[in-house]
C-alpha cells in the first residue's frame, strides 16, 4: 500500500466514456471511468465478454479516442495528439501485446522482436544485443531464426512481449495475451510477464477472464457494463 | 524495409506467381504483336520509301501532280553534289522516270521505265543485292535490269532481247532494243510486275530526253533527319521551279493505312491490358484485405501510415518489374529470332497479299519502343491501381482494421 501512492503515476483517465454508435443502436462501451495507474505496477484488468475491457485498453493505448474525458498518459492528453504525433507516442512510450497475430509473419521471430526497434532508429548493435539477450532470457535463443508459423501459439506470445518489451516503452499493454494459450502455456507466459514486471520494473496492464492468470496480479480492476465494479490491491 | 516487401510478394506464392504469369503473358503477346505490327511498317515504308521513291524526291514544281515525262527537268549544275553535301544525307540518286510498252516475242505489256544510275541506286535500292538472276548493268550499257514478275509475263530470260516503244520528251517517237543484263525482285509485287530498269544515258537517249531527270531521290542517314535535310534542300532552291517533297506527302495512303491499322492494334492492346488490369486489382484487392489485421498490429505498435503505404508500395512495384523483366527475358529472344528471320508466308496466301500489294512476309520489329512501351503500360496500371490499397491504408484507423481482419 504505501509504495504504490509513492510511485509515478503512468496513466491517469478522468470520468472516461465511449458510446459506439452503431448504425441505429447505441452502445455504452465506457462510463465514468476513474483510473490511476502507476509506474512498476502489474495490473489486471477483468471482467465478463463485452465490460469494455477492450475499449478500454485501446483508450489508455492511444488506439482509440474516449467520446468524453481525459485521458493522460505519461503526462500528456494524448487525445489531443494528431495522427501521426499518437503514431510516434506509441511508439516512443506503449507496448502492444494482442491476443493473437502480433508477430509479422514474414520475419523471424528475432526480426520480430527488432521490428519496433527498427522504426525506433535504435543503433544496428544495440538492437541485436538487445533481441538476442531476450530471445535468451524466455529461452527462445534457438528459435531466433524460425518464422512464427513454426513456433507455438505460447511461444508466439513470448515473442511478442519481448518485442514490445525491447523497445523500452513506459508500459506494455496486454488484451487478453492467454486467451488463446493452453493453460501451462498460460501460466508460463504469465510467469514471463512477472519475472519482467520484477526485474525490469516494467508497467504492464493486462486484460483477461481466466481466473488462474488473474490470481497472478498484483492489482485486479474489475469491469462490468461499463464501469468500474471493484478495484484491489493483493499483497 | 526492401526485406520485407521482397518477403512478403512470396508470401501467398501461388496468387503472386499467377498474377505474375498472367503480367508475362501479356507482355510477352503484346510485344510480339506491337513487334509484328512496327516491323511490318517498318518494311513497308522500307520497300515503299526507302527502297523506291527515297525519304525526300526533288522534281520540277508541279511532276508529282501531273507525272509525265515533259516535266522533267535540267539539274542546276552542281546540284546534287552539294545536296551530298549536307548533314545527314548518304546520297543523291537521280532518275528518269516514264512508261513504255515493252514486248517480247507475241507479247506487251506496259512498263515503268527508271533510268538510274547504277553506282548511286545501290545507296537506295540496294538493287545490286536484289538481282536475282544475270548481274546489274554499268552506267554506259546499253542493257536493262528487269523486274522478275514483268520478265516471266513476257517469257523472257536473261539474254534475251526487249523492245520498248514509247513517246519521248515534247512527243518525240522513241523505240529501242535492249538485251536483259539480269532479273530483279522486290519487296513490292506491283514494282516487280512491271519495272525496268536503265542506266540513266540509255533512258535519256531512250526518251530524246539529253541532261534530263523527272526526280533526284534522296536517301538520308536516319529517317529522323528527313525535316532537316528537306529544309536545307529547300532553302537552296528557287522554289517557284522546284518542290522538295517527303515521303509522307508523296505516300499519304501508306501513312493513313499504316495509322488506321496502328489503332485497331492499339485498341486490341488495351483490351489485353484491361483484362490484366483486373486480374491486379484483384490481387492488390487481397493483398489488403487479407492483411487488414497485420497493418491493424503495424499501425498500433507504432508504424506510420506512410511507411507503411511505401512497403505496400514496394511490394506492387517489385511485382510489376518481376513481371516485366520476366516478360522481356521470355519475349526478347523470341521476337530477336524473327526479326532476323521474317515469317515467310506459304505460296497459297502470297496472291491474295500480292493484291493489296503486300510482301507476302511477317516481319517483326525489335526496336526498343516495342518493349519500353510494354514496361511503361504495366507500370502505369500498378501505379494507378496501387491506388486503391494506399487509399486504404490512408483512411484505416488500427481499432478497426485490428476488428476487420480477424
Ligand atoms: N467498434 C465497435 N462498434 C460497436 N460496438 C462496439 C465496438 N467495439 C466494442 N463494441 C461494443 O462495446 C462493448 C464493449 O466491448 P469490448 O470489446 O470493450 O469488451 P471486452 O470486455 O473486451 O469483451 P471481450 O471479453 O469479448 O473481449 C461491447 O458491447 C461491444 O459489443
Ligand atoms: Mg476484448
Amino acid at each position: 500500500m504505501e509504495t504504490v501512492t509513492d510511485k509515478k503515476i503512468v496513466i491517469e483517465t478522468r470520468d472516461i466514456a465511449k458510446v459506439y454508435q452503431d448504425s441505429k443502436i447505441a452502445v455504452q462501451a465506457l462510463r465514468d471511468v476513474d483510473l490511476e495507474i502507476s509506474e512498476g505496477e502489474f495490473t489486471a484488468i477483468v471482467g465478463p465478454s463485452g465490460s469494455g475491457k477492450t475499449t478500454l485498453l485501446n483508450i489508455i493505448g492511444g488506439l482509440d479516442n474516449p467520446t468524453s474525458g481525459t485521458i493522460r498518459v505519461a503526462g500528456r492528453d494524448i487525445s489531443k495528439l494528431k495522427d501521426s504525433e499518437r503514431i510516434d507516442f506509441r511508439l516512443h512510450n506503449i507496448g502492444f501485446v494482442f491476443q493473437q497475430y502480433n508477430l509479422i509473419p514474414v520475419l523471424t521471430a528475432r526480426e520480430n522482436v527488432e521490428f519496433i526497434m527498427l522504426l525506433q532508429k535504435i543503433p544496428v548493435h544495440e538492437m541485436k544485443a538487445r533481441s538476442l539477450h531476450l530471445l535468451e532470457e524466455v529461452g527462445l535463443k534457438e528459435k531466433a531464426n524460425v518464422r512464427p508459423s513454426e513456433l507455438s501459439g505460447g511461444q508466439q506470445q513470448r515473442v511478442a512481449v519481448i518485442r514490445a518489451l525491447a523497445s523500452r516503452p513506459k508500459f506494455i499493454l496486454a488484451d487478453e495475451p492467454t486467451a488463446n494459450l493452453d493453460s501451462a502455456s498460460a501460466a508460463n507466459l504469465l510467469d514471463m510477464m512477472a519475472r519482467m514486471n520484477q526485474e525490469e520494473g516494467m508497467t504492464f496492464i493486462f486484460s483477461t477472464h481466466d481466473q488462474r492468470v488473474i490470481d497472478k496480479a498484483r492489482r485486479v480492476v474489475t469491469l462490468e457494463d461499463g464501469i468500474i465494479k471493484s478495484d484491489e490491491i493483493r499483497s | 524495409m526492401f526485406k520485407l516487401a521482397w518477403r512478403n510478394i512470396w508470401r501467398n506464392k501461388r496468387r503472386t506467381i499467377i498474377t505474375i504469369v498472367s503480367i508475362v503473358f501479356a507482355v510477352i503477346l503484346s510485344s510480339l504483336m506491337r513487334s509484328m505490327q512496327l516491323g511490318s511498317y517498318e518494311r513497308m515504308i522500307d520497300n515503299s520509301v526507302r527502297f523506291y521513291t527515297g525519304y525526300i524526291q526533288v522534281h520540277k514544281l508541279g511532276y508529282w501532280d501531273e507525272q509525265v515525262l515533259d516535266n522533267a527537268f535540267y539539274p542546276p549544275k552542281g546540284l546534287q553534289e552539294q545536296i551530298e553535301s549536307l548533314d545527314g544525307v548518304e546520297a543523291a540518286v537521280p532518275r528518269l522516270e516514264s512508261f513504255a510498252l515493252a514486248s517480247h516475242g507475241t507479247r506487251t505489256k506496259g512498263a515503268l521505265i527508271i533510268g538510274v544510275d547504277p553506282e548511286k541506286e545501290s545507296h537506295l535500292t540496294e538493287m545490286e543485292k536484289k538481282i536475282t538472276e544475270g548481274t546489274m548493268v554499268g552506267l554506259n550499257e546499253p542493257r536493262v535490269v528487269m523486274g522478275s514478275g514483268l520478265a516471266d509475263y513476257l517469257n523472257m530470260k536473261v539474254g534475251d532481247t526487249l523492245v520498248l516503244i514509247s513517246q519521248g520528251y515534247h512527243g518525240v517517237n522513241a523505240a529501242g532494243k535492249y538485251a536483259v543484263a539480269g532479273l530483279v525482285e522486290f519487296g513490292l509485287p506491283q514494282l516487280t510486275n512491271q519495272v525496268v530498269f536503265m542506266p540513266l544515258p540509255a533512258a535519256q537517249y531512250f526518251y530524246g530526253a539529253d541532261g534530263l531527270l523527272t526526280a533526284i531521290a534522296v536517301v538520308t542517314d536516319q529517317s529522323g533527319y528527313v525535316d532537316d535535310v528537306r529544309e536545307a534542300i529547300l532553302g537552296d532552291l528557287d522554289s517557284s521551279a522546284y518542290e522538295v517533297m517527303d515521303w509522307k506527302t508523296m505516300m499519304p495512303e501508306l501513312i493513313q493505312g499504316i495509322e488506321i491499322d496502328n489503332i485497331s492494334g492499339i485498341i486490341m492492346l488495351l483490351l489485353l491490358y484491361l483484362v490484366i488490369g483486373f486480374g491486379m486489382f484483384g490481387t492488390f484487392l487481397m493483398m489488403t484485405k487479407e492483411r487488414l489485421y497485420e497493418f491493424g498490429v503495424m499501425l498500433s505498435v507504432g508504424m506510420h501510415r506512410s511507411r507503411l503505404q511505401l512497403l505496400i508500395f514496394s511490394e506492387i512495384v517489385l511485382l510489376a518489374t518481376l513481371a516485366v523483366l520476366t516478360g522481356f527475358a521470355l519475349s526478347l529472344p523470341v521476337i530477336n529470332y524473327f526479326s532476323q528471320n521474317p515469317i515467310s508466308l506459304p505460296e497459297e496466301y502470297k496472291t491474295a497479299f500480292e493484291k493489296f500489294d503486300i510482301e507476302p512476309i511477317y516481319a517483326f520489329s525489335n526496336e526498343p519502343i516495342v518493349f519500353t512501351s510494354q514496361a511503361w503500360v504495366v507500370f502505369f496500371m500498378a501505379l494507378v491501381l496501387s491506388a486503391y490499397p494506399l487509399y486504404k491504408i490512408w483512411k484505416i484507423d488500427p481499432v478497426t482494421a485490428m476488428r476487420e481482419g480477424r
